[in-house]
């Protein structure tokens, strides 16, 4: 089987418009996340992430594109722009792109949009992108809850590793938006402060916009500093409950042990983990429970939230990279608002941001539906 | 050499009919949804109360996953997940939106919201069927035999999983259309593109 490569990148966030920018904040323990006073999106103050839409406007109207475009679309669009350009690959008929998402263009539905609600089927995107960059190959969308950024890695290495295509860009995305807000606030999960990932005084989690994009290829010409290989991925379902995860952790404890196999590493390789931790009191105890199954309670842990706050669907694929960056930089990024363990099984909770000798890191994600995901990704300078 | 995989049964359930490897197995006139799954739920001998609690795009894809997945025995076994369909959630998406429109009728649901996502109805039927296996949900406009073949084909061939039950089920507007398939190493129809095709588009 062909060896599969995560390489050329870009984030767009509240923390920068470009992968660096947003390394460096995150590397100086800066977070994305603030007070949100906006009634188009949310009756109240709250707390979240939101990309700055005067940049986006003005770096947007850099690439003079003709058409009229969502704004989840043009943020797709500049963060796929600067990857294609920068990987320097010709669009043809070997080149296949995969848009991740779960909710795509949902504010489309709401009354004030000017735009048709036929945008909200999530094809729509694909149709978009395709058209722009003039791809010879029909999009494919992945929409899996919040597993989706990750899943859409291992769908791009399948599809490489079947020969169907030579490279995949990826790109994934989701909005702040009032849908997904009201949504959560209805299952009393948003936190009225900036969110705590595994600590005692966690108070649920923190919506956030993230857009990425990422070249997956095996040609070993089209590598960058901070590429990686995949060397193995998993996906599994916890069959317990559709929003709430398994008190077990039978799927993460599924996939993460089905990707070791493939990888065929052992767990003392392992040299960090970029978990999930969306700061509910369900969802972090049941990775604590699955990390310990699998005897991984010491290997050096942290979750990301605390920068971006839960970018959904894009979340697997912006802390990929951010665990990209770590592993090309040797440094372990703290676990922003961790302040003391609070779930029942002992956890290595990065607390402060330092240097060590990084190769494997292990990225996990859980999701509505019961989901889970594992990849495990190593350096390769 | 790779092993050859089959298609072992396949169910579709559309204009009012539910049928399994071509034959009908449960018919009614009704044109509304509700009513005719409830009907057909009940002409199945299912005993399963969740069911009622069910989006429509879940009840839809969980009843078509079950008729192929009552006859397997063992619930522990490997089967993956591969769905696919254009509309996504967008039925439920619209009542959740609906629920929100206006501040001084404000009533969102998290019954409601958490069938916001395609993937739900995956995760009904891994808790029914008890599979911790594989899952995915993709999106196109139209029904797309050719990647839910590669898809598949690299479970099976990676042993990622024994079996894969794909296919496509939409729900939008009041129309709905489910084809399913059983793909594994048994079986009478061949695990091809065009085989799948014609499945899909028979009756």
């Amino acid at each position: 089987m062909r060896k599969i490569y995560l390489s050329y990148n870009s984030i767009i966030s509240s923390l920068g418009f470009d992968s660096e920018t947003v390394i460096e904040k995150i590397k100086d323990e800066v977070s994305g996340i603030s007070v949100i006073n906006d009634k188009a999106l949310f009756h109240n103050p709250f707390y979240g992430s939101v990309i700055n839409k005067t940049i986006l406007e003005n770096e947007f109207e850099a690439l003079k594109a003709k058409e009229n475009y969502t704004v989840l679309e043009q943020m797709m669009l500049l963060s796929l722009n600067k990857v294609i350009a920068a990987s320097n690959i010709t669009i043809d008929e070997s080149v296949g792109l995969i848009i991740s998402t779960t909710k795509g263009n949902i504010d489309v539905l709401n009354k004030t949009s000017g735009f048709d609600k036929s945008y909200a089927y999530l094809s729509r995107i694909g149709t978009a992108l395709k058209n722009h960059f003039l791809f010879k190959t029909e999009p494919l969308v992945v929409s899996n809850a919040c597993v989706s950024g990750i899943l859409s890695i291992s769908v791009a290495k399948r599809l490489i590793q079947e020969k169907v295509y030579k490279h995949v860009f990826l790109v994934s995305g989701d909005l702040v938006s009032k849908f997904v807000l009201s949504g959560f606030n209805s299952f009393q999960a948003l936190s009225d402060s900036i969110c705590k990932p595994y600590s005692k005084d966690r108070a649920g989690i923190n919506i956030g916009e993230a857009i990425a994009s990422i070249l997956i290829t095996s040609d070993t010409n089209y590598l960058t500093e901070e590429s990686v290989e995949l060397l193995g991925e998993a996906n599994c379902n916890d069959a317990n409950h559709i929003s709430g995860p398994s008190r077990s952790g039978e799927g993460l404890y599924r996939c993460v042990s089905s990707a070791m196999r493939e990888a065929a590493i052992q767990p003392e390789e392992i040299d960090y983990i970029s978990a999930h931790g969306t700061a509910t009191i369900f969802n972090d105890e049941m990775e604590a429970i699955a990390f310990n199954r699998l005897g991984f309670q010491n290997i050096p842990l942290n979750s990301l939230k605390g920068y971006f706050g839960h970018t959904l669907g894009s979340s697997g694929l912006v802390e990929t990279i951010v665990g990209m960056y770590s592993l090309k930089q040797n440094t372990l990024f703290c676990s922003k608002g961790f302040t003391s363990l609070g779930v029942s099984k002992p956890l290595q909770i990065i607390e402060k941001t330092k240097q060590q000798q990084l190769d494997i890191f292990l990225k996990t994600a859980s999701g509505f539906g019961g989901v889970n995901t594992a990849l495990l990704l190593k350096s390769i300078s | 050499m790779n092993p050859k995989f089959n298609i072992n049964t396949y169910t579709h359930i559309r204009n009012g009919k539910l049928s399994l490897n071509g034959n009908i197995v449960f018919e009614d006139e009704t044109k509304d949804f509700s009513t005719f799954i409830k009907s057909a739920y009940r002409s199945q001998d299912m005993d399963y109360p969740k069911f009622f609690k069910m989006d429509n795009l879940s009840k839809l894809a969980f009843m078509a996953a079950d008729i192929i997945l009552r006859s397997t025995s063992n619930s522990e076994e490997n089967i993956a997940i591969v769905l696919s369909n254009k509309a996504s959630s967008l039925d439920t998406d619209r009542k959740h939106q609906e629920s929100i429109l206006d501040s001084d009728n404000y009533f969102p649901s998290p019954s409601v919201f958490v069938y916001t996502l395609p993937n739900i109805c995956i995760g009904e039927i891994c808790i029914k069927h008890l599979l911790f296996s594989e899952n995915s949900f993709f999106i196109f406009d139209n029904f797309n035999p050719d990647h839910l073949w590669i898809q598949t084909e690299h479970l099976l061939k990676t042993k990622k999983a024994n079996k894969v039950l794909c296919g496509w089920v939409d729900f939008d507007d009041s129309n709905y259309d489910a084809f399913l398939y059983l793909v594994e190493e048994e079986g009478d129809l061949d695990h091809t593109i065009k085989d799948i095709k014609q499945l899909y588009l028979c009756q």
